[in-house]
């Protein structure tokens, strides 16, 4: 299991009504059924992963969260999660606008490009990132919009939504960003996590 | 015909009134059974069928000798598990494996209904199917299952009663017939209609059957249930039975030869009559418009957890159609799961040896009967 699922869950109330954007095999749905006895569904785009879900007796619609999250009302989910892949969508300003209209809120990761080790990688070696959440090279990877912490926050001003509470990751362990640390964070968070707001 | 001596019935003595505005009563209803009913009354399924399906879901069907049309998906250890639940399938009204058809005697003219006969609708199919669940004191079903026209039973049933099943799975189907469908469905009628045999429906009384007409119908409607791929790779050009053309109209393909044994064989099992019926059932289906024109409002009062699959090679009912469902369905925030499976089997696909499919279908069973026996 990811170490981010337990901070994600942490994140979550009791009973709340949540859907798993990019579910992949449903792990994180579980661990919020089990953990926040979360009422849950999932949205996933591999036939393959969708199949896993089901087995687990996980609530799952196959689909494209760029285009099918449009078939949930307004506010239809207390949370929304995104968990690292708003940077393989065409449009991430779309999804991030979709999150917040079918969620209250919204709980989104990204891998951190701003990692010293991806800064070093391209610095040194002149090519490409490949670290262990980056594992593709550059013309095979799906993650297409790349971003850092520092890209994300000021993305929240750009686009216009409140970012809640932001975390960083940093050798599993969690801690706070804020203004200050925001520097320090943006190199050696391996994750951002955030949870935003309309 | 002793036949009928497989067929069990039930007889409704409720009165029904049809969407056409007649009322029917003592009625019967052909059905049949697998598996046993638990003492909880709760592991009950009833399946719905498809046009030219019947109640013998699985084994060996008794009248035509042949495998149940589901013998895939339902029996023992399979993904419709008969050693964990009860399985209930009942002949749809205007159908002719023994339910109240058009092949039945009119009791005013001691004749068969023949064109006679009232027509039905899906709506219609679901409340007669209903009283089965009074007889066998089933409170509430643990799920309602059905591909293509059984998949709009499924999406009726649970419009009509909200809370007699705890799971439905409409599968390859349309909460509305299109153009396209009905369209097929006229060519069928129409093949009958042009049979001279076919008499206005009257052919029983003059000792005639309209084989060609349904043959034709059987054969056209055939060629929809298939992707163009699979028929492709299935028969591609390949000749039956000869070196060479042979400059006629004989079947020099095989796939001619396979349709006209598929039109054949049909004929000996269903009546020309009740395909009419049926297929205009299918045509008047339009969930969409019995709710003025928002679907959503067909589920708004049900907790059932629903389970859509469509088949990527099905463009009788395609992924689209399905989809809509479950878009209406997440409109009112219902439980509702959905898988497109990968298949180049085209509509026929849910009738057939398709693993993801099975085991799909096997998985969301389970579970869901776990997750309320646990």
């Amino acid at each position: 299991m990811k170490p981010e699922y337990k901070i994600i869950s942490d994140l979550i109330e009791k009973d709340a009504k949540v859907l798993d954007v990019g579910c992949n095999d449903g792990t994180l749905m579980e661990f919020l059924k089990t953990n926040k006895n979360a009422n849950i569904r999932g949205i996933e785009i591999s036939k393959e992963k969708v199949q896993i879900c089901i087995a687990k007796g996980l609530t799952v619609i196959e689909g494209n969260a760029e285009f099918d999250l449009k078939q949930f009302p307004n506010d239809s989910f207390e949370y929304v999660v995104l968990g690292q892949t708003l940077q393989a969508f065409i449009n991430p300003e779309t999804v991030i606008k979709e999150l917040l209209r079918v969620g209250n809120k919204a709980i989104v990761t990204i891998p951190n490009f701003g990692h010293w080790k991806v800064r070093l990688n391209l610095l040194f070696k002149g090519t490409m990132p490949i670290t262990n959440s980056l594992p593709h090279d550059w013309y095979n990877t799906p993650n297409i919009h790349m971003c850092t912490i520092k890209d994300f926050v000021r993305f929240s001003k750009i686009i216009n939504f409140k970012i809640f509470k932001s975390l960083a990751l940093i050798n599993e362990n969690v801690s706070d960003i804020n203004n200050s640390n925001l520097i320090f964070k943006n190199l050696f968070g391996e994750l951002g996590i955030f949870l935003i707001e309309k | 015909m002793n036949i009928k001596q497989n067929i069990k019935t039930l007889i409704v003595e409720k009165p029904l009134k049809l969407d056409c505005g007649q009322t029917i009563n003592n009625f019967p209803l052909a059905y049949e059974t697998y598996g046993s009913l638990n003492n909880e009354k709760d592991n009950a399924i009833l399946v719905f069928h498809a046009l030219t399906g019947d109640q013998f879901v699985t084994g060996i069907n008794p009248v035509t000798k042949k495998d149940g049309w589901w013998s895939y998906a339902v029996g023992s250890g399979k993904s419709i598990d008969t050693d964990k639940y009860f399985v209930i399938c009942a002949n749809v009204i205007g159908g002719c494996m023994g339910s109240f058809g058009p092949s039945h005697e009119n009791p005013k003219t001691k004749k068969i209904y023949g064109t006679d006969f009232p027509v039905i609708t899906i709506n219609d199919m679901v409340n007669a199917q209903i009283n089965l669940l009074d007889f066998f004191g089933i409170k509430k079903l643990f799920s309602v299952i059905g591909g293509s026209m059984g998949g709009m039973q499924v999406l009726q049933f649970i419009s009509n009663y909200p809370d007699k099943a705890k799971t439905a799975i409409p599968i390859a189907c349309t909460s509305s017939h299109s153009a396209q469908n009905i369209a097929f469905n006229e060519l069928g009628r129409q093949a009958i209609a042009a049979d001279h045999n076919w008499s206005d429906g009257d052919y029983d009384s003059k000792n005639i059957v309209p084989d060609k007409g349904l043959a034709v119908a059987r054969m056209a409607a055939h060629i929809t249930y298939l992707s163009k791929k699979g028929l492709q790779e299935k028969f591609g050009r390949k000749l039956q039975k000869r070196d060479d053309l042979k400059f006629g109209f004989d079947a020099d393909f095989q796939i001619e030869s396979y349709l006209r044994y598929q039109g054949s064989v049909f004929v000996d099992r269903f009546d020309a009559n009740s395909y009419l019926y049926i297929t205009r059932a299918m045509d008047y289906f339009d969930l969409v418009k019995q709710f003025n024109g928002n679907l959503s409002d067909a589920f708004k009062n049900t907790k059932a957890k629903f389970f859509v699959i469509s088949f990527t090679s099905d463009w009788l009912y395609p992924t689209q159609e399905n989809k809509d469902i479950v878009i209406a369905l997440n409109a009112v925030g219902a439980n509702v799961g959905f898988v497109e499976i990968e298949s180049d089997k085209g509509h026929d696909s849910f009738l057939l040896n398709v693993s993801d499919f099975l085991k799909a279908l096997k998985n969301f069973l389970d579970k869901s009967y776990a997750e309320k026996h646990s």
